[in-house]
């Protein structure tokens, strides 16, 4: 059976934090298991930007994020300090509360491992669509945004064209950004609750920007359709977001998307017997993110749902440093893990439709995109635009440039013939802002262009648009 | 094509019939007008093995529910299908269903169900501790099971198909006809979407259509009415909450639902019932069934908790105006047979229905001649997720494909989809892997193995494109065509740019 001190399991940037973390702390055996055939978790379907303000200092699509943590995980393996090991393709089967890791891939076979301390970062999954019991139908058409983003960004399939939100989670706001690009029409999105669920900035550059309609106070009620989904009955909820009856609206829709939330995935964590808080669906753990069974830690969003990757590496690299801690022979804080997880701030909304209140045509009132805080400004236009309500001076420059020239920054993808002239797909960024005005011509130009590998992140594959992955 | 016993309906009644005709040398052709075996009430119903005390003493249908209750056991273990025999009880909570129950106590002995017993309140909270406290007592039935029922479906028209018989999906009939030959011998012709068919016998095994399509030959003398049964089932963290199948006593309040664990690890509460239009397929589910159904389990079982739903679903049973199941050959059509009004306990009748038709097929003078061999009624299947850490590793050891798990929530191998991929009726959509491996029936329903799933059909298919995946159904596709992409490199197209602008 092999050993090891700690063995992280999940290979996201919750799992790279922690395992760079915990060997900087000077654990020298330490094995990432990861069940892809590559590293990055689910960052690597996020081609969106928006990552990496706060750990990075830099806005970074969801493939660069990967990129660089994993840069940042291979720069411990400096003078004799041995380099962690990863395997991929691997999928563990079960951990025990003693530690042992039962695993398999195809090389290996099924195997056993034993670990002095297990470090959890499984990330987490959607809500799918029986855990909201629509009722109606149960055609093809209707699936998680998330499994959308995967057949759009990575498989480069179209998932529908005339496409309705159901949720408004970062991830159904990306998305209708994004099926927009790719060409689809997305006709609404719709939100059970008085408020939209993801950050404001992704409701300004995702929704507004392309001028999707957002439903607040409704949700979907029934699901038409025999094959393929040909439309939804959408319904006005009560306060205890139950649907009243009278108020039903037909969209007429090929695709629906689910963006209802996510759940910490902890299947592997019951059997191994840690106590679940069923608040956040994740373990109860330590001030330092142990769980309840001495030695096993967890981080990022198998934890609790995270708004931020930055802030799921900031929780990982406390939780790699305890680990590591723990083996050196620190004292086990398992029995303090009753408390539920600390959250960081980051989500600031303010209820949509509040912020056109005044009808100065002089005066505009907008959310700035520039981070996740989503500051909500106030611009006179003129000559001499003045900014109030920012907190930074980005703030103050982005409300000025939206009143005279607003400018975006396009992510989307590319297709590569690779060199066995089979074709796959990059994400790409345009360099630096464009002007908002032109991201569609541009997102159609490279839509229809095919380029050929190899290309490392980083490459301006065409003029003026960069690689944010590599083939 | 002409064939001599034609099957029309591979649901699970066609396929007993067509596993039960693989030791005689007769040429057989099963159809179906879906993409698919087991695409009607076969594949959505409550999953159950029903022990016999329901029908009424004396039916066809008391008989070929105790005697397919009987078979199942040795029938799933050649054919390598889950199946437990859990046990079920019927719960009563008030002094008029002790009564109830005492009827259906003698029904089931006069059925010949064995070991029935009726449990005081004490002994049923001991064997049954997840019931509700207002269960005065219940009808205890050892023999009833939960079975995976398309699989069971599946594995006998597999076997069939894997000893020369054939299936043909897609394939709607529309119109019988008699034809004879010059000798004056009497052989039927079906005109399908397909093209004609003929053949001497003609089985039909139509659920829900079954008056429709016997109406293409005479008229029929009973009606189909379609009655819809909605359903929740629950996450395996819920599927431990009962471990037999729990009823509720029928009374005037109506049959109540069921709430029970299922082979794959759920829990399953439902059915509701409603009659639809005739002819209807409606398969949606409602809010005010769904929450009658939650209304309802809760009285049998205190605590199930709703948030944890993997999916609803609804099924629709082939309930007829004939109080019994209707096996028989069609009256004055010689040659023509029909299995019709196969509703609840069809499932559980199926393995003695084949059986049964055989029988009856050969008192009627079709001739079947027992072959001396060369044929095999067994299936072997690996259940990744049900071997022991042993077997795991000699496997993978083995064949590296069962290394890789594609299926999270289910646990299910590479190797376990390649082998449905390549089956003997091969799965033309993304559910009919589902229903071969096992794949996507989890919490997650398909959001992380969907992609890889299609990889792999379509690796395995080199001829099939993207935009011919089906979730299901014909027509259900998962994929549309995206505008044109143009398939030239950048620098070509600057080229022609430069072209253009000079």
């Amino acid at each position: 059976m092999r050993s090891y001190d700690i063995v992280v399991i999940g290979g996201g940037p919750a799992g790279l934090a922690a395992a760079k973390s915990a060997a900087e702390s000077g654990c020298r055996s330490i094995l990432l298991i990861e069940r892809d055939t590559k590293l990055g978790g689910i960052l690597n379907q996020c081609i969106h930007n928006g990552f990496g303000l706060s750990h990075f200092g830099e806005e970074l699509t969801g493939p660069e994020y990967a990129f660089r943590a994993f840069e940042e995980l291979k720069t411990i393996n400096q003078g004799d300090h041995p380099p962690v090991e990863i395997l991929l393709d691997t999928f563990v089967m079960e951990i025990t509360s003693d530690k042992k890791i039962f695993a398999m891939n195809k090389k290996d076979g099924y195997f056993e491992i034993s670990a002095k301390a297990i470090i959890l970062a499984m990330g987490c999954r959607e809500k799918a669509r029986g855990a909201l019991a629509i009722p109606g139908t149960r055609p093809a058409g209707v699936m998680t945004a998330g499994l959308a983003q995967h057949y759009v960004n990575i498989d480069g399939y179209m998932v529908g064209k005339k496409v309705v939100i159901l949720g408004s989670g970062d991830i159904g706001l990306i998305m209708a950004r994004r099926m927009v690009l790719e060409g689809a029409e997305v006709l609404a999105c719709i939100e059970i609750a008085p408020q939209p669920g993801g950050l404001a900035r992704n409701v300004t550059q995702c929704l507004e920007d392309y001028g999707i309609p957002l439903y607040l106070r409704r949700t979907v009620t029934a699901i038409h359709g025999k094959d393929r989904l040909s439309g939804i009955t959408v319904s006005e909820v009560d306060e205890k977001y139950t649907p009243i009856p009278g108020t039903e609206m037909e969209i007429e829709c090929d695709t629906l998307l689910l963006s209802c939330g996510l759940i910490p995935e902890n299947e592997l964590s019951r059997k191994a017997g840690l106590a679940i808080d069923p608040k956040t669906g994740g373990p109860f753990s330590s001030d330092v993110h142990e769980t309840s069974v001495p030695g096993i830690f967890a981080c990022g969003n198998v934890l609790h749902v995270h708004d931020l990757a930055d802030n799921v590496t900031k929780e990982s690299i406390e939780a790699g440093k305890a680990a590591a801690a723990y083996v050196a022979g620190a004292s086990s804080t398992s029995q303090q893990a009753i408390s539920s997880p600390k959250v960081f701030p980051g989500k600031v909304v303010k209820p949509v439709g509040e912020k056109e209140m005044n009808t100065d045509p002089s005066v505009r009132t907008m959310t700035c995109i520039i981070c996740p805080r989503g500051c909500t400004l106030t611009v006179t236009t003129g000559e001499n635009p003045t900014v109030t309500g920012n907190a930074c001076p980005r703030g103050k420059a982005y409300g000025i440039a939206e009143v005279t020239h607003p400018m975006r920054t396009l992510t989307t993808t590319i297709r590569v013939r690779l060199e066995d002239g089979s074709l796959s797909r990059i994400s790409v960024k345009s360099k630096g802002e464009i002007p908002k005005d032109e991201i569609r011509s541009l997102a159609e130009k490279i839509h229809h262009t095919i380029i050929s590998a190899p290309v490392s992140v980083g490459d301006e594959v065409i003029p003026g648009v960069v690689a944010t992955s590599a083939t | 094509m002409k064939y001599d016993i034609l099957i029309v309906g591979a649901g699970v009644v066609g396929a007993s019939i067509a596993y039960s005709l693989i030791p005689y040398n007769v040429s057989v052709l099963l159809l179906d007008k879906n993409n698919d075996v087991a695409m009607g009430a076969t594949r959505a119903n409550s999953a159950i093995i029903h022990a016999g005390y329901d029908p009424k003493p004396g039916t066809l249908m008391a008989r070929l529910n105790v005697e397919g209750n009987r078979l199942c056991g040795k029938l799933c273990e050649d054919l390598s299908v889950p199946f437990t025999r859990c046990g079920s009880l019927v719960l009563s909570f008030s002094e008029e269903d002790r009564s109830t129950l005492s009827e259906l106590y003698d029904r089931g002995i006069k059925n010949g169900v064995p070991d029935l017993k009726l449990l005081s309140k004490e002994e049923l909270r001991k064997i049954e501790p997840g019931v509700s406290e207002e269960a005065t007592g219940a009808l205890y039935a050892p023999t009833a099971g939960i079975i995976n029922p398309w699989e069971l479906c599946l594995a006998q028209a597999e076997v069939f198909v894997k000893n020369g018989g054939t299936f043909l999906p897609g394939c709607e009939v529309q119109g019988i006809s008699e034809i004879f030959s010059s000798e004056g011998k009497r052989s039927y012709l079906l005109n399908t979407t397909k093209g004609e068919i003929s053949a001497d016998t003609v089985i039909l095994c139509c659920g829900t259509e079954a008056d429709t399509v016997h109406g293409y030959i005479s008229s029929p003398d009973f009606r189909i009415t379609p009655t819809r049964g909605e359903y929740y089932l629950l996450d395996k963290s819920e599927g431990t909450k009962v471990s037999h199948v729990i009823f509720q006593c029928p009374s005037e309040k109506g049959k109540g639902v069921l709430v029970a664990p299922t082979v794959h690890g759920n829990l399953i509460c439902g059915p509701t019932s409603e009659v639809l239009s005739h002819g209807s397929e409606d398969t949606a589910t409602t809010a005010v069934k769904l929450s009658e159904i939650k209304e309802k389990a809760s009285r049998s079982v205190g605590n199930i908790s709703w948030r944890d739903n993997v999916r609803n679903f609804s099924g629709i049973r082939s309930n007829s105006t004939s109080d019994d199941f209707l096996i028989r050959e069609i009256p004055g059509k010689k040659g023509i047979f029909e299995a019709a009004g196969i509703k609840s306990p069809g499932l559980a009748s199926s393995p003695a229905i084949g059986p049964y038709m055989v029988e009856l097929l050969k008192s009627s003078g079709v001739v079947l001649t027992e072959k001396t061999g060369g044929y095999d009624l067994t299936r072997k299947k690996i259940h990744f997720r049900d071997m022991t850490n042993e077997e795991r590793a000699a496997l993978v050891a083995k064949d590296p494909a069962y290394g890789r798990i594609v299926c999270r929530c289910e646990g299910v191998t590479e190797g376990e989809i390649r082998d449905a991929i390549q089956s003997p009726i091969p799965p033309l959509s993304l559910d009919a892997v589902k229903r071969r491996a096992g794949t996507g029936m989890g919490r997650c329903q398909g959001g992380f193995c969907g992609p890889r799933i299609v990889e792999m059909l379509l690796s395995e298919r080199p001829d099939s494109s993207p935009l011919s995946i089906l979730q299901d159904g014909e027509g259900s596709t998962l994929f549309v065509p995206r505008d044109a992409e143009e398939d030239c490199s950048y620098e070509e197209k600057e080229t022609l740019s430069k072209e253009v602008e000079s």
